[in-house]
């Protein structure tokens, strides 16, 4: 899952005037540089079009593999304007390269539906990007060219701009061609309202077709969960071999061991009450021993306070045991599957525990929100004041928890200066019930 | 002594029925759910319940639920919670009334059989007795505190014995001294948490035990 948020870009929230002229400036100079760069994608393509034709003749191969690699790094840019612009994320939708000599890379990179699609969208952006780019500038060019107007028709030598509209209107001075000045006005209103509207829609056009496709997505994901499921597998097979050793040797054994006491004891009862007594004794130590056993592997398992009362409940207990002063801050409108209660609540207890153990925290705040986005999700936060310097690669478990996450999808993000504070967020997709 | 034992499953209701009437208390009724706990405790109003924390219908905390009720409305009904496993949220809870007459064990402690049923009198006569992990809980949780760090091993031993709920004469039998020795060290104690001293055991003990939850 992707860590990268959709931020509201700040000309939707209420900006000021200036904001507003200031980005149509920046707009301006943007559209000048996406106007050469469709020029350069149409000799681009061109260029391509012409290698392709001559690919027999071997020089052919060279030059679009070099094309290829010059359209995928133009392609690159105009994604992250697009993805600037629309305030959402555009994944780079190619197959990875493979080592290899460079034919079977050149086999790769042809294959590759992506690059097809970068050079459709040479080609189309080579028109829509005259039509976006080009005349929001062309409006801008129009307004400051009638405001000026009686200045050029000043300058000028006579009969340059004596006819703007064709030989039945002509203009026979200065202060008459003052006339055209309201037509600058127009043309920069029209600028000014267009400019957002038509990157937009530029950034748009580049979006749908420089975006990976449905396909790419379906391939990216099933990887993914091809992945995180061999973790799962994996984790919970040695969790089940933990399970399995910790009772063979620990409860098993203790029980076998009571019998064993239990039957001496019996035997000796009538001859050697004392020795008898003894082993009765031992045998109750034993009971308990075990019982402290089963009771530390139930709590790996699924600690008893998270059945009885949930995340919430399951936390404050574990906030009030913390030899740092903790503090839990809740916000549910219902309640968490138990699955992913449970995840949450291994992944916060292992998060606090590195805490403890590295940070030298004096105050720990858990923080855990339900975000109602794409279909919902858990949000955590755990921060403390200790020394940070906490990383994922660290081995400090907080790899392990990653992984562990990952299984439900969910993601871990650490920022941790060296010097603290440290902040752990953790995100599990889910439904409240 | 008259006693109601709620526990759902029927080895381990067995076994404290026999232990009781083997010292010849007398078990008024023995439930096995929620609902039913808090009906006999309403009809009978025994000396004292012995609950299990765990109970059907809902197979949660539902035994501990039923006994804080049940006090709402009989107030200091003595009762003594068992669990598998201690939670101090539940101590928390069970105390925050401040009537006394609570008691919190592992199950595992009724093997000791003998130190069982004297903690089924004591909390019967309004005392209060939690389990040694959840008065050792409470002492790491409350370990950073100056006070506390103050305290010898010694003193920190009698703190500890204390909160459990024991009486001086228990605390000396326990540490092989003479319960002058204890007597003072709960003097020392109580003067450097900055704790009134109190002669009634049950006042003392609750006293530690808010100290400690802080």
């Amino acid at each position: 899952m992707s860590t990268v948020g959709a931020r509201p870009s700040p000309s939707r929230r209420g900006p000021s005037r200036r904001d507003r002229i200031g980005l149509r400036f920046e707009l301006l100079g943007q559209s000048l540089v996406l106007v050469s760069a469709s020029i350069l994608g149409l000799a681009l393509f061109c260029l391509w079009i012409t290698a392709v034709l001559i690919v027999g003749v071997g020089v052919g191969i060279p030059v679009a593999l070099l094309l290829t690699v010059l359209v995928r790094w133009l392609a690159d840019r105009h994604r992250e304007w697009a993805m600037n612009r629309l305030g959402q994320p555009i994944a780079s939708p190619y197959r990875p390269t493979p080592a290899g000599n460079w034919w079977t890379q050149l086999w790769v990179i042809l294959c590759d539906p992506a690059s097809w699609r970068d050079w459709l969208w040479l080609g189309t952006n080579s028109v829509i990007g005259w039509f976006t780019a080009g005349l929001s500038f062309l409006f801008f060019l129009g307004g400051v060219f009638y405001l000026i107007y009686p200045f050029l028709f000043w300058v000028t030598p006579p009969d340059v701009f004596r006819t703007p509209f064709g030989p039945q209107f002509e203009l026979h001075s200065v202060p008459e061609s003052a006339v055209m000045m309201p037509l600058g006005l127009v043309f920069l209103v029209v600028w000014y309202a267009s400019a957002a509207g038509l990157a937009n829609l530029n950034a748009r056009v580049m979006r749908s077709l420089l975006a990976p496709t449905e396909q790419v997505h379906l391939r990216a994901r099933v990887q993914e969960l091809a992945s995180s499921r061999a973790v799962t597998v994996d984790t919970q097979a040695s969790e089940l071999r933990r399970i399995e050793r910790d009772l063979h040797d620990g409860a098993q054994a203790r029980l076998a061991s009571l019998g064993m006491s239990l039957g001496l004891a019996e035997q000796l009862l009538a001859d050697d009450p004392q020795a008898a007594r003894q082993l009765l004794a031992e045998a109750r130590e034993s009971t308990s021993s075990a019982l402290v056993e089963l009771r530390d592997l139930v709590r790996g398992i699924h600690p008893p306070v998270l059945a009885d009362r949930g995340l919430d409940g399951a936390l404050q207990a574990l906030a009030l045991v913390n030899p740092v002063p903790t503090s839990v801050m809740i916000h549910l409108p219902g309640r968490l599957p138990a699955p992913v209660e449970s995840a949450a609540y291994f992944a916060i207890a292992e998060v606090l525990t590195n805490a403890i153990k590295h940070a030298g925290a004096h105050r720990i705040l858990i923080t855990l929100e339900f975000v109602e986005d794409a279909g919902g999700r858990l949000s955590i936060l755990v921060s403390d004041d200790g020394r940070g310097g906490a990383s994922i690669d660290a081995g400090t478990g907080l790899r392990g928890v990653g992984r562990r996450l990952a299984a439900f999808d969910g993601t871990l993000v650490v920022d941790s200066p060296v010097g603290g504070p440290t902040e752990v967020r953790m995100s599990l997709p889910c439904e409240l019930s | 002594m008259r006693i109601v034992i709620a526990e759902d499953l029927a080895l381990l209701r067995d076994g404290l029925i026999r232990i009781f009437q083997a010292y010849g208390f007398e078990v008024v009724e023995a439930v096995d759910n929620g609902p039913s706990l808090v009906r006999s405790l309403l009809t009978h109003r025994p000396d004292i319940a012995v609950v299990d924390v765990r109970l059907p219908p809902s197979f949660t905390d539902e035994g501990l639920r039923a006994a804080i009720d049940v006090r709402k409305q009989i107030p200091g009904l003595p009762v003594l919670v068992l669990s598998q496993y201690v939670e101090q949220l539940y101590a928390r809870e069970l105390m925050s009334d401040r009537a006394g007459a609570v008691g919190y064990l592992l199950k595992d402690r009724v093997s000791d059989v003998g130190h069982f049923v004297d903690t089924v009198r004591q909390v019967a006569a309004g005392g209060t007795v939690m389990d040694p992990d959840v008065v050792a809980a409470l002492m790491t949780h409350r370990a950073a505190d100056l006070p506390l760090q103050a305290l010898t091993p010694r003193e920190r031993e009698v703190l500890s014995l204390m909160a459990e709920g024991r009486s001086n004469a228990a605390i000396a039998a326990r540490m092989f001294v003479t319960e002058k020795a204890v007597s003072k060290h709960s003097n020392n104690i109580f003067a450097k948490l900055g704790l009134e001293q109190s002669e009634e055991d049950n006042r003392r003990v609750l006293a530690v035990l808010a100290y400690l939850e802080g």
